[in-house]
């Protein structure tokens, strides 16, 4: 799990670094929520709480989780998110081991559903809009005691919802990807970080931390479903780079589906995993109610591990 | 050199052999006392053949079955018969098993020897030879060599495979044998060509052993053997099991329920071959075996010639004694398949190739805690016989015992990779072990009870038998009466019923004994 | 109108046809329920469940005229097999039948006492007592149930009940589940 942590870095500075330490602010208040969650329901359950404490693995759903929030975000949002994805999510299950599901993404598929505005309110980068919030702004921001309105101007949709938008208008991608919010190949900001989560991935499998199995089949997936819709009309659907490189298609092929308690666990069977995950992400993108489809693309896919694993066992050594 | 094939799985493990060979091959001196377990081999038991006060030569067979002679006990020294009975044995239940008790004279004395050039026999007589020893396969198995050779010889032998590899930490006693008797192990070798006529043979070595593949090189040049190949393979456990070796020479594998030579292969382990050797060429029985006494807890760590039954506490001295007794654990095997030691006061037998002395338990044990099951599947990743360890552990954990049967339970070699890859350190070997247990005796138990149903169900069947039997002759026996009173009631009306004539008697002196009482 | 009734005549019939036909072809001897509860069953043939052995017993179960948690010899694990093959709730045995030891007990005569009555042989349900009359009886251990119905007809109390001789095959490796420690803090 330290692995995970060490790889989550250079990502996570990078978001900050074009987002303003909002992400850090998120980051900060889901760990210490997680870690209190989690102690509380140990107790509750009679279980021993430092060892479960120490494996990190609170801290890597808490900051994950943290990801997927808008860079700015109040404390209840993070504490109700975080809340729900470490006792529904995990502990309800049997704790560590046992979630079918990915509590990361339960807690934040719960707000996604449960708070809509709140969890679509992004702002921009400061290469946009040529400031950020300073960190006591953002920790006073996530507290509520600093008025919304005075940074509305910065507000804005996601790349991704801004195309998603703009195609339901009938606008151009390319007229669409004229504005500012968009860089050279995703979004503005989004794709350099995109980049440094791809650095992270690369250092877990180095570490062999996880294998390459489901970030390969994820990325593979979401490619050639882009390039595919995208040779077939360039107007409607968005190159196979922008899909790449905007939204959470790097850091959840390499962070997110790779957690592996709720992953598929055979060989084979993380290669459909990822396949699943990655043609999930595409069709929920394009045609789906949501900008992007990681969450459910992933909770989706949990649900159907038990299924591939069984169908995915290896031939044993003599047997037929 | 032959092509070289890979096993899934498997592990570079720290070797720690450096340790043990030190020091070269001793020989272990003799106990006071010899306890001689009556089975030290696969199979059924062996009966003793002597009584207590027997006075006993070295290799003087001492226990046998007579089902299976090919496992008798020898006596590993001229002395005394002191005892028969239950001793604590190496098994990792700590339980004890019935022995003999040897005390030891100090004469050596041997029994005397039948000598025939085995040049001279032809297989048939070799496996009888190799059967008298009582030699086992010293590989760790301990399955009898000879039932395995005649078998082998039913079927046609395609590669013999010498198994050299000795790919578990820690233990060097294959090493150090093959340096010391490189010879023996190339005659042995050529003896077990004679009686199988394999098409070609392999010496497989690991290539963490240079001195010993020097050593059997040069014993190979000296006396050539025809299609007959010395194969350093890479280092990696566990590339000594027979499967996992078979896997590497032949890129084979066998089959599920069958055994190697069912595909055309026989491995033998070298000490195995050395011992068939000793049998052949000077009549000496199996009564001894190397040894490596090895471990962070013993003074001179180090390799010796063992007779059977020699208290693991009298190798140990041999070897300088602990070095902090108070915290000692015994260890009989690697610490990747052995099992722990109750205590030192147990006999080294066939299958003990290492004593590990250890300052803590290295071997997977039952912690009390652990974490979770992750299933970050590098169980998976290692398991040289390709099984989902952490569904075997799933359902074990949860007692599904025909679930952790679907998975191929029984599959399983407990070489213990898995638990030695588990973040959670796990001790899944334990969990399918304990599994195995449960399913056999479950078995044994549906074994026991359909015999019971069907000796029931065979007694119910034969008592209804015996009714209508009975019933049918009862009623000829009426019919007969009826018959013959109807013949003779005409003919013999005046002679009185001899039935009721005693009843009248018995009435008679009922009231006569009244009379008197009154 | 008259299609239709011929139709539906037609289809009536044929069907009739297979069923009949399938009725004969899969014709099922016995009530297989019953075997199969009666393979799950011990087979003591001890009558602790009040039934006189293992078979009426399943005949009794599969007539729902039994509850599944009179058998003692069997002990839980029969009781889980049983629920799960008529999918019922798992009981916990009933300690009027008896309780369950985990290592079968087996019957043992006392030669020096025995008289050759041939009073056990009768009794014993599987024939695992061995002897003539006047002759010293002997019991197969290896075939002997536990069951004690050789107990009350001997005139002379002769036969003991001693746990089955374990060997070190016998020995099962502990599960270390069974040894996980409770909730340890720290």
């Amino acid at each position: 799990m330290i692995q995970v942590i060490i790889a989550l870095l250079p990502g996570t500075v990078a978001y900050a670094w074009f987002f303003g330490p909002g992400p850090i602010v998120n980051i900060g208040l889901a760990i210490v929520f997680a870690l209190a969650f989690e102690a509380a329901v140990l107790k509750l359950r009679a279980k021993p709480v430092m060892p479960h404490l120490t494996d990190f693995s609170a801290v890597v759903a808490a900051w994950l989780f943290a990801l997927c929030l808008p860079m700015h975000a109040p404390w209840w949002l993070v504490a109700l998110g975080i809340g729900f994805a470490m006792i529904a999510g995990k502990h309800l299950y049997g704790g560590l081991g046992f979630n079918p599901f990915n509590p990361a993404m339960v807690g934040y598929v719960a707000l996604l559903i449960s708070f809509p505005r709140e969890m679509t309110t992004w702002y921009l980068p400061g290469a946009v809009s040529g400031q950020t919030l300073s960190l006591a702004e953002s920790i006073a921001y996530s507290f509520g005691s600093v008025d919304i309105g005075q940074w509305d101007a910065l507000s804005s949709a996601t790349p991704l919802d801004q195309v998603k938008t703009g195609i339901g208008q009938g606008i151009p991608i390319d007229e669409i990807r004229q504005a500012p919010l968009f860089g050279e190949y995703g979004g503005r900001g989004w794709e350099w970080i995109a980049l440094w989560w791809f650095v992270g991935g690369i250092y877990l499998l180095i570490s062999k931390t996880i294998r390459w199995h489901i970030p390969l089949s994820l990325l593979t997936a979401v490619m050639s479903m882009a390039l595919i819709f995208y040779l077939i009309d360039p107007a409607v659907y968005a190159s196979p780079s922008f899909h790449l490189l905007s939204g959470a298609v790097v850091i959840g092929a390499f962070f997110i589906a790779t957690d592996p308690v709720s992953a598929a666990t055979t060989d084979l069977g993380r290669i459909y995993y990822g396949l699943m995950i990655g043609c999930l992400i595409y069709v929920i993108r394009v045609w789906g109610g949501y900008p992007d489809g990681i969450a459910f693309a992933v909770l989706l896919a949990n649900m159907c591990v038990p299924l591939i694993d069984y169908y995915t066992q290896p031939r044993v050594y003599g047997q037929k | 050199m032959a092509r070289l094939y890979k096993f899934h799985g498997g592990l570079h493990l720290d070797g720690h052999k450096a340790e043990s060979l030190g020091q070269g091959l001793r020989s272990a001196s003799l106990p006071e006392q010899l306890v001689l377990p009556l089975r030290q081999h696969i199979g059924e038991y062996n009966k003793p053949l002597v009584e207590v006060g027997n006075r006993v030569l070295k290799g003087d067979v001492i226990a046998a079955n007579s089902s299976l002679i090919c496992a008798a006990v020898h006596a590993p020294t001229s002395g005394t018969v002191s005892a028969i009975g239950n001793y604590p044995v190496a098994h990792p239940s700590g339980q004890r098993d019935c022995c003999i008790v040897i005390d030891v004279d100090g004469e050596d004395e041997a029994a005397s020897a039948d000598i025939v050039d085995p040049n001279e026999l032809d297989s048939e007589a070799l496996i009888q030879r190799i059967c008298r020893a009582g030699i086992v396969g010293l590989g760790g198995a301990a399955f009898p060599t000879s039932p395995k050779l005649s078998r082998g010889k039913t079927h046609t032998v395609d590669t013999l495979i010498i198994n050299g590899v000795e790919c578990e930490p820690y233990i060097t006693c294959d090493d150090i044998l093959m340096r010391n008797y490189a010879a023996e192990v190339i005659r042995g070798s050529d003896y077990l060509q004679r009686i199988l006529a394999p098409r070609t043979t392999l010496i497989a070595i690991e290539d963490n052993k240079p001195e010993a593949i020097a050593a059997m090189q040069a014993a190979l040049a000296q006396q050539p053997l025809a299609n007959t190949e010395i194969i350093a393979i890479p280092t990696i456990y566990p590339s000594g099991g027979e499967k996992q070796l078979i896997q590497i020479l032949t890129g084979k594998e066998v089959p599920h329920g069958q055994l190697a030579f069912d595909i055309g292969l026989l491995c033998q382990n070298v000490g195995t071959c050395v011992a068939i050797t000793r049998a052949l060429e000077q009549d000496q029985p199996l009564i001894s075996r190397v040894v490596t006494c090895t471990g962070d807890n013993v003074s001179q760590p180090g390799n010796w010639e063992v007779r059977f039954g020699t208290p693991v506490s009298h190798l140990i001295e041999q070897a300088g004694g602990y070095k902090n007794a108070d915290e000692a654990f015994l260890v009989m095997g690697g610490p990747m398949m052995g099992f722990a030691l109750h205590s030192d006061q147990l006999p080294i037998v066939k299958a003990s190739n290492c004593i590990m002395v250890m300052r803590e338990q290295t071997i997977p044990h039952a912690p009390g805690y652990h974490d979770e099951c992750i299933r970050c599947s590098k169980c998976t990743e290692v398991c040289p016989a390709q099984l989902l360890p952490q569904q075997l552990y799933w359902h074990a954990r949860a007692k599904a015992w025909d679930r952790t049967q679907e998975f191929k339970l029984f599959d399983c070699i407990e070489c213990g990779c898995c638990s030695a890859v588990c973040p959670s350190q796990i001790p899944l070997v334990q969990y399918y072990r304990a599994a195995k247990s449960e399913i056999r005796s479950a078995h044994k138990a549906q074994f026991k009870s359909d015999r019971a149903r069907a000796r029931f169900e065979f007694r119910e069947k034969r008592l209804l038998l015996k009714k209508q039997v009975d019933e049918e002759r009862r009623r000829l026996k009426r019919e007969a009466l009826k018959q013959k009173q109807a013949k003779s009631g005409a003919a013999a009306d005046g002679e009185p019923d001899p039935v009721q004539a005693a009843l009248e008697r018995v009435r008679e002196r009922k009231k006569a004994i009244q009379e008197e009482t009154r | 109108m008259i299609l239709a009734i011929v139709t539906i005549s037609l289809m009536a019939g044929l069907f009739g046809l297979v069923l009949g036909y399938a009725s004969i072809r899969f014709k099922v001897d016995g009530n297989p329920v019953v075997d199969q509860i009666d393979a799950l069953l011990p087979q003591t043939q001890c009558g602790q469940c009040t039934y006189a052995g293992c078979r009426p017993y399943a005949e009794a179960i599969a007539n729902g005229e039994a509850p599944i948690n009179q058998c003692p010899p069997g002990g839980d694990a029969t009781i889980v097999a049983l629920a799960d093959l008529l999918d019922t709730e798992v009981l916990e045995l009933n300690a009027e039948h008896g309780e369950h030891l985990d290592v079968p007990l087996v019957a043992v005569i006392d030669e020096q006492t025995c008289i050759g009555c041939t009073l056990c042989i009768q009794a014993c349900p599987v024939d695992a007592i061995l002897g003539a009359a006047k002759h010293m009886h002997t019991v197969i251990a290896d075939e002997c149930t536990g069951c004690k119905l050789c107990l009350p007809p001997c005139p002379v109390d002769c036969i003991d009940m001693v746990p089955e001789r374990q060997t070190i095959d016998d020995w099962k490796w502990a599960n270390p589940l069974d040894q996980l420690l409770p909730a340890r803090d720290g």
